[in-house]
């Protein structure tokens, strides 16, 4: 069964978001990129699925600016066997996204299709679900858990209150939850082991499909600071406020 | 222009949550309808009559809706899809799972966790963990939108008077099936509708301590229960009990942070609570910049006489 993995180049978690003096968007320049966290999950399942032996190729595909590459590469050195980039200059949003990766799912005829649930920049949680309704296909948000038995996912999702287990006709669509698994460390010989395997290049433009944002950024602002409050003295003091004051209690 | 809800139930009971996207829609359009999809949900169905604002209920019931699987759910929206400008659904795991499929089979796109609504085309909604606030504007012909729960008002659930409509079921192939299902019990306040929760981090240092910490205090002042992902990790209580940016969103109106540090993550998932407590033994835990009120104390001796004073 070969899987496929999508990723996404972000902003690192790591680094404090800066917003644009001119309102327009959050500053990119000069600033670490990095995977998506949810992604690195996603590709470390389908490298476990293989170690496994219930995989047999991993393809990992991006689509975006030529620079994701590095991301792609970074997938390539935790274990996936070749990458695609859909290049592209002009922004992607999910539902384009998910139009690109049908296309290149349906080429490849993949068993089952894997992505972090959400992207830690726009935070829009849209392309897998996107994805499996463009192909068709059953779906399994926000997994926890993903065993494969019998040509069937058996995947536990993370739901409001707890938990819940689906079975799923494969080809599916699976996206990773935070707890899915630890992506491992990766290795200096698999990063030099990654320069080697193959990593094709795709413009956009050549797949002939609607792409054009629907959704037009206006503005882009910092969140209203919430201003520290008192600081109290003991335990009596704060009921005493919390009476009186604020009157919540 | 009508707008059309997606509601949020168990089959049993209808969700709040549905009633704070009941106010986002109506902000939108002036009729807004709500569709109820699931097995037996007479009495979520009449739930829904009554919420102030809404002109009329749909209701979809048969067997293979009881568990609000993607598929067959977003299949019974598109039948009835026909003619809203705008379909929203709260930003539920259910919305969250669904809408996308929605919007994808209507070739638009999708404005995700809206916390404002400027225009009937123009959203507020938060990006970057809520680190950063876009404004934007689609000019899809129906709009389908997620509503971020705690950046509406929820609409009065009595008062409406909304009519009944019985739709029959489309059946679609079956590609997945439900198993199991595994969810806390409790007798809380869920956490997401809480008016008041509390919250332990990994300062408290077990689990047994979060029990012996945490829970009576919660219990004293009836709140939901509350962790720090730290916590979580740490294994001191189950997943779903994780406030923050990939936990749950919460606003309650008074949040008590027990040893939580008050991680970024954190606090994108608690910083729009009305009034918020703090109880930690660093001064200079981030926590505070954003806490009402702070204490700065042993938590294992002030927690306690806390409880007990109230």
């Amino acid at each position: 069964m070969k899987v496929l993995v999508a990723v996404k180049r972000v902003l690192d978690y790591n680094v404090k978001v800066r917003v644009k003096s001119d309102q327009s968007g959050v500053d990119l320049a000069n600033v670490k990129m990095s995977m998506n966290p949810f992604d690195e999950i996603a590709v470390e399942e389908a490298v476990r699925l293989k170690e496994a032996g219930l995989a047999s190729e991993i393809v990992v595909v991006s689509a975006g600016v030529s620079q994701s590459q590095e991301t792609l590469r970074t997938a390539l050195a935790i274990g996936a066997d070749r990458a695609i980039l859909v290049e592209s200059e002009v922004e992607l949003q999910p539902l384009a996204v998910a139009k690109i990766l049908q296309h290149v799912a349906e080429k490849e005829q993949v068993g089952i299709i894997i992505l972090g649930k959400q992207a830690i920049d726009d935070d829009c949680n849209q392309t897998g679900q996107m994805l499996a309704s463009l192909m068709d296909l059953s779906q399994a948000t926000f997994a926890s858990k993903l065993e494969i038995k019998e040509s069937k996912a058996f995947v536990t999702r993370e739901v409001d209150g707890g938990l819940e287990t689906l079975e799923l006709d494969l080809p599916a669509v699976v996206t990773a939850d935070l707890r899915l698994n630890e992506p491992r460390f990766i290795t200096l010989p698999n990063i030099m082991k990654a320069k080697k395997k193959s990593l094709e290049v795709i413009k956009v433009d050549a797949l002939n499909l609607d792409i054009a944002p629907r959704i037009k950024t206006l503005k882009v602002v910092e969140p209203g600071a919430r201003k520290a409050g008192v600081v109290v003295a003991d335990a009596a003091a704060l009921i005493d406020k919390l009476k009186n004051e604020a009157k919540v209690i | 222009m009508a707008a059309l809800i997606i509601a949020e139930h168990d089959n049993v009971t209808l969700k709040s949550s549905t009633l704070s996207a009941v106010t986002a829609a109506s902000l939108c359009a002036t009729e807004v309808d709500v569709l109820v999809v699931g097995f037996n949900v007479d009495t979520v169905v009449s739930q829904a009559t009554l919420i102030s604002n809404v002109r009329k209920v749909i209701q979809i019931d048969s067997p293979h809706l009881a568990d609000h699987l993607a598929e067959p759910l977003a299949l019974q929206i598109l039948n009835v899809a026909n003619g809203y400008t705008h379909l929203l659904a709260p930003s539920t795991a259910n919305g969250k799972n669904v809408m996308p499929r929605v919007a994808a089979k209507l070739n638009v796109g999708q404005i995700s966790d809206i916390t404002k609504v400027e225009t009937p085309d123009i959203f507020e909604r938060p990006i970057y963990a809520g680190n950063a606030i876009a404004t934007v504007q689609s000019n899809d012909n129906v709009k389908v939108i997620t509503v971020r729960v705690t950046g509406f008002d929820p609409s009065p659930s009595v008062g409406g008077a909304a009519s009944i409509e019985k739709k029959d079921a489309v059946q679609g192939a079956r590609k997945s099936a439900f198993v199991s299902r595994d969810l806390t019990q409790s007798d809380r306040p869920e956490l997401t509708a809480a008016k008041r929760v509390v919250s332990g981090g990994r300062g408290l240092g077990s689990g047994e301590k979060y029990q012996e910490i945490i829970v009576p205090l919660a219990d004293k002042i009836g709140a939901a229960l509350g962790a720090s992902r730290a916590a979580v990790d740490a294994g001191y209580v189950p997943n779903d009990y994780q406030v923050g940016q990939t936990g749950k969103i919460v606003a309650p109106e008074l949040y008590v942070a027990v040893a939580i540090s008050g991680a970024i993550q954190h606090l994108a998932g608690m910083k729009d609570s009305k009034v918020i407590v703090a109880i930690n033994k660093d001064p200079e835990a981030p926590i505070f910049s954003v806490a009402d009120y702070g204490l700065v104390a042993d938590l294992f001796a002030a927690v306690p006489e806390l409880t007990q004073a109230i």
